[in-house]
């Protein structure tokens, strides 16, 4: 049976191919912005309708496949132009061929639904795990991204270390924060380290209890820890939710914490007869209340 | 704006959609950045509550408006397991999960008003309002 299907709709295949442009073109605009030129979709649809005939005639390469969905990808389009496709191809096609046959019963039926569902299927598959094999992998690449950035620690100078940190802090994050800290006071050899919490949003118990653990664990290591960055409103949060952080030193902003830093490993700022603004000029930089 | 709108809590990145959808709420009724500092807090602790002891709930925002007074409504819903003792975890540093135990009374201490209501094995209710000065 199945092979009678084949030849009946490769036979008339130009009658099947105008059938279903002629359907692809009326959910235009669902599935790609409407600055497709026409050119590029009509290229497209051949180019897709192409590939399923090939496959249906067992033709089809995964290549093809490939360099089709890589296509449609780098345009932007979505799955749904595929899966609409075939959906279209299929109902398209079986109408067509219930047409043509005389004689239709419940088992001719069934066979023609599945023949057609056999042809389908594999290249929806196929089309839909090269979309998201490609979503899984920008999505890893963020991740591991993101977490390059998520902990970084500056040696700004002998013994003085500073994790400015930015952004939401969740339970891994706050995992990172801590090993990249130890690690990092260790390898810098350093006596003093300044987290900079200017960037995080939202100080709760948790980014607390984590920021607590850390300092503790840099004074076990045997540095000390300063906190700066603490904006007025996180002070008056912090404070209403009854959090202890007077075991460490904490500034309102990363200068301040910076020439304590200073005065804990006995240096500090001396301004030379020349050029005096320099210096001046790079704690402002480096600070910002 | 609508009058409610809730945010499901199923995984740790939900917290931080309920708390920029309440920081939204909160500057778009007009609280000031320390009041939006507070509610975007309260929003994060009852969020992570419902994520580390619910495993799932939601939390919704209602926008209360009385007569002489206006303010946002921040409700936490689960159907956990309920809280066995609730004077024990409204006292500060009681916690059962090793954190600093100061979660629900800081909230409670950053809002105005809460109620919280919960029953074993049926969930717990927490409403949190803080009004607008």
């Amino acid at each position: 049976m199945d092979r009678e299907f084949k030849k009946i709709v490769l036979d008339n295949s130009d009658v099947i191919v105008q059938k279903w442009i002629d359907e692809i073109d009326t959910l235009k605009g669902f599935n790609y912005s409407d600055s497709v030129s026409e050119e590029l979709l009509e290229s497209t649809n051949r180019e897709f309708v192409n590939i399923i005939f090939s496959s249906i005639k067992n033709e089809g390469d995964t290549k093809q496949l490939k360099e089709f969905s890589e296509k449609l990808i780098n345009l932007g389009w979505k799955v749904s132009y595929i899966t609409d496709g075939l959906q279209v191809f299929r109902r398209v096609t079986i109408d067509f061929i219930l047409q043509q046959s005389d004689q239709i019963d419940t088992s001719y039926i069934s066979e023609l639904l599945h023949s057609v569902d056999e042809w389908v299927e594999p290249l929806i598959r196929q089309l839909v795990n090269e979309f998201s094999g490609n979503w899984e992998n920008i999505l890893s690449l963020q991740r591991v991204a993101l977490q390059e950035l998520s902990a970084p620690l500056i040696p700004v100078m002998d013994n003085i270390t500073i994790m400015p940190l930015v952004g939401t802090i969740d339970t891994e994050r706050a995992k990172l924060i801590m090993e990249n800290l130890l690690e990092g006071v260790t390898q810098h050899n350093s006596e003093v380290v300044l987290i900079d919490i200017t960037g995080v949003p939202v100080v709760d118990t948790m980014v607390a209890h984590h920021i607590i653990q850390a300092a503790e664990a840099v004074g076990l290591v045997g540095a000390t820890c300063i906190l700066v960055g603490i904006r007025p409103e996180i002070a008056q949060t912090i404070v209403n939710l009854g959090i202890d952080l007077g075991k460490f030193p904490t500034k309102s902003s990363l200068r301040k914490g910076f020439i304590k830093a200073l005065g804990l490993t006995d240096r500090k700022i001396i301004r030379t007869e020349e050029n005096n603004a320099t210096i001046e000029q790079m704690i402002e930089s480096l600070g910002g209340e | 704006m609508d009058l409610k709108s809730c945010v499901d809590i199923n995984q740790e990145w939900d917290i931080v959609k309920a708390r920029q959808l309440g920081r939204a709420k909160a500057r778009g009724i007009g609280f000031g950045t320390v009041d939006q500092a507070r509610l975007a807090t309260a929003v994060s602790e009852l969020a992570r509550n419902l994520y580390l002891y619910a495993d799932r709930g939601k939390i919704c925002f209602e926008i209360t408006d009385e007569l002489d007074r206006k303010g946002l409504c921040v409700i936490s819903l689960d159907v956990g397991p309920g809280i066995e003792n609730i004077s024990r975890v409204m006292e500060d540093g009681y916690s059962t999960s090793g954190g600093l135990g100061a979660g629900l009374p800081g909230v409670k201490r950053l809002v105005d008003q809460f109620d919280i209501h919960s029953e074993e094995e049926q969930g717990t209710e927490i409403r949190a309002i803080k009004w607008l000065r």
